[in-house]
């Protein structure tokens, strides 16, 4: 406790109030903190924030790359947005192709999970199989499925011998969809399934104990214990699969090219042949931010269902 | 502890400038010259003969430094250029498609050619034959050189021909039976009989339209109308030669179906249309041969494909890269290129110059398929806006290729679709 003298009287007996150094400790720690965080905040900047600003630029201009010309039009290419015949097609395919892969890469992967939670014999290697495509590139999977899915390819060849004749998957408007889903799906599920498989891992045994002297089956277990303890865990590959579903495009380019008509169009496809194909860089841009504004509002409506059903939140 | 903290900020920034220093490169124009052309073939033997060029002309021009070959992914090929013009790398040179050429030539991004080109000593402008040019010009100007002008033929394995009991191209040429319908009827003999495919129209593969051109030419018929204005796909001659063709694919199994793959060049198909640069393809496992289209209800016709080479107004060294096409495209360095591209270049279109650049081809086949075809043939269809376009043919004539399709219903659907877009 410092206490400052009382002068009585005198003017210059009063005291000189300490000078505090500005480099406080404090400060020495804020500032080591910010350089920490600088180099993640410059490649922000550079790679996310001034793209994104770009993008809404470029979305208020009309930019013929070959011409050479970028002409301010305002609202026009919003306008366009609206008036676009295309546009509802592509934004049900997208959802389409989101809702497929949510539900299949989900449930698959929640149940390989479970079946090889189990302590069995060869439980690893069956991991390691399911988990192995994700190591894989994504186009050469893709382009290899492509092979298998022709009409004359290897999964109609195993339907034939077993008396089947399998459609011309990636042709039919109805199977071409499905079929890219499920390309995707065998791809990624071995991720979700290794961090559901983490999340099984840190359930407690003793709960399924006490439920198991309470009487409850399996099947009981598994809907009031497993998927209330587990609930971070699908929120996460939850979130991580919608956004990833929505940005997907190599497999589209590489099996049907949008097609047949414009079946597998998705937003990323149509946004990639609106600029890049067709030169219309500044309708493209509008079409970039349009699905921002998915993925975002997306997102924060699963963080924000998160309280409804993610058991821990509170 | 504080001065490990200390030290790993610091760490973290001197990283940072790191990286930063290695990003940067001054590309300055002073100095010597480096030039790029982008290209869609990444052949070995093409490669070597643009390199040879390219040296034999920095040996005689000290103020270049290098000429670079940059092959891209022919399928992507125009989406990749244009993406390298957007993003400020525009090549110095590029070849171009015949059915972007409209949009390349009225759009201003190439450098004109025509007073260098017309200038040049040794060059020879008048050699050039004017119908190859037409594409490549503007307002009377030409902004890119038909480096390759090569009509579409039918290769023909003639084992399979006769494995199939039919008579070879020659003889059906021979009998004046070379026609669209007996060729459908031999194609679907060989697929019946051997189980191969029959006829294979190359790098259609169901998406690719244009290629169909090489066959409902046949029938006079044209995606549309000469101005570009009017859609062409429910004339009666296309609605004629689309029902062929599906009846063919779909009843007489003349042609593989949509996802069924089938090389040529493998030995699995008895015919395919392309062009003769693909000879570099035949090895002699079958007897081969090389014949015109068919003739179809119009009589006979030709169609040809056409590459362009231009300068980018976006390069550094726009004058530098129109000399070296100038040197690339010269007489002689044209004899060189024919044999993997036939040239514009009236004196070299005789079956002796390209014999002797073409060793897998007799004169008679180099005659009646590249002359001829060069001489009478109309160039694939092209359009301003042609990625568009092309987009929208391809998704409304998807419906076509099943078997049970209304052949009419969809051909009316791709001209309410395209319409829109050509009248623009």
């Amino acid at each position: 406790m410092t206490s400052t003298p009382m002068g009585v009287g005198r003017a210059e007996s009063r005291p000189t109030p300490r000078r505090r150094p500005f480099w406080t400790s404090r400060r020495r720690d804020h500032l080591a903190g910010y350089l920490f965080i600088t180099p993640q905040l410059l490649g922000t900047a550079v790679f996310v924030v001034i793209p994104l600003v770009l993008v809404i630029w470029y979305s208020l201009h009309e930019w013929n790359v070959l011409a050479g010309t970028f002409t301010y039009v305002g609202g026009e290419n919003y306008q366009a947005l609206l008036e676009d015949q295309n546009l509802p097609g592509v934004l049900r395919a997208t959802g389409l192709f989101s809702a497929g892969l949510v539900v299949f890469n989900l449930s698959l992967a929640l149940l390989l999970a479970v079946l090889l939670n189990q302590r069995l014999r060869g439980t690893i290697v069956f991991r390691t199989l399911f988990f192995s495509p994700v190591v894989v590139s994504l186009v050469a999977w893709t382009i290899v499925w492509g092979f298998l899915l022709q009409d004359d390819g290897g999964i109609n060849a195993l339907l034939r011998l077993v008396g089947i004749d399998g459609p011309n998957w990636l042709r039919g408007e109805g199977t071409a969809m499905w079929s890219v889903i499920m390309v995707q799906v065998f791809k990624n599920v071995g991720l979700n399934m290794v961090l559901f498989l983490a999340a099984l891992q840190g359930v407690p045994s003793e709960i399924y104990e006490a439920a198991e002297v309470d009487g409850a089956g399996r099947w009981r277990q598994f809907w009031r214990i497993t998927v209330p303890l587990i609930s971070p865990t699908i929120l996460l590959t939850s979130i991580i699969t919608v956004i990833g579903s929505l940005q997907v495009f190599a497999q589209i380019a590489v099996l049907t090219q949008g097609g047949p008509g414009n079946a597998t169009t998705v937003l990323v496809y149509y946004f990639y042949q609106q600029a890049f194909q067709f030169h219309h860089f500044g309708y493209g841009a509008t079409l970039a931010l349009l699905l921002f504004v998915i993925v975002g509002a997306l997102t924060i409506l699963q963080w924000r269902m998160r309280r409804r059903w993610v058991f821990h939140e509170s | 502890m504080k001065r490990k903290v200390w030290a790993g900020a610091a760490a973290a920034l001197v990283s940072m400038t790191a990286l930063a220093a290695c990003g940067g490169g001054d590309d300055s124009s002073s100095g010597p010259i480096s030039l790029r052309m982008t290209i869609w073939s990444a052949n070995e033997a093409h490669l070597a003969l643009f390199n040879e060029i390219a040296q034999e002309y920095i040996a005689a021009h000290p103020n270049v430094e290098s000429i670079t070959f940059d092959p891209l992914p022919f399928d992507t090929y125009t989406t990749a250029l244009t993406t390298q013009i957007a993003g400020g790398n525009a090549p110095d040179l590029a070849w171009i498609f015949e059915n972007s050429a409209p949009d390349f030539v009225t759009s201003g991004a190439l450098v004109p050619l025509s007073e260098k080109l017309s200038s040049m000593d040794g060059y020879e402008y008048d050699d050039l034959a004017e119908a190859p040019l037409r594409l490549w010009q503007h307002d009377g100007e030409l902004y890119a050189y038909p480096f390759s002008t090569s009509p579409f033929g039918v290769f023909v394995n003639n084992d399979l021909m006769a494995a199939a009991g039919q008579p070879t191209a020659a003889e059906l040429i021979a009998a004046g039976e070379w026609t669209w319908d007996r060729v459908i009827e031999a194609a679907a003999a060989v697929h019946a009989t051997t189980g191969k495919a029959g006829l294979v129209i190359r790098d259609f593969e169901y998406r690719n339209w244009d290629n169909l051109s090489t066959f409902f030419r046949g029938w006079g018929a044209r995606a549309w109308s000469e101005d570009g204005r009017t859609c062409g796909f429910t004339d009666p001659e296309m609605v004629e030669a689309m029902t062929t063709l599906h009846e063919a694919i779909f009843v007489k199994q003349a042609l593989p179906g949509p996802g069924t793959s089938a090389d040529f060049f493998a030995g699995e198909a008895a015919m395919t249309v392309t062009q003769i640069s693909r000879a570099s393809l035949l090895d002699d496992t079958f007897a081969w041969d090389l014949v015109p289209l068919p003739a179809g209800p119009a009589g006979e016709y030709a169609v040809i494909g056409q590459a362009g080479l231009g300068v980018l107004r976006q390069s550094a060294h726009a004058d530098v890269a129109v000399d070296f096409l100038a040197f690339f495209t010269n007489p002689e360095n044209s004899a060189k290129l024919a044999q993997f591209f036939p040239p514009p270049r009236q004196s070299l279109l005789t079956a002796e110059t390209l014999a002797k650049t073409n060793p897998k081809l007799t004169p008679e086949q180099l005659q009646s398929v590249v002359i001829d075809g060069i001489s009478t043939g109309v160039v694939k269809p092209s359009h301003a806006g042609a990625a568009e376009i092309a987009q929208e043919v391809r998704a409304a004539l998807d419906p076509l290729w099943t078997a049970d399709a209304d052949v009419e219903a969809v051909l009316a659907d791709v001209c309410s679709r395209i319409q829109p877009l050509l009248a623009d």
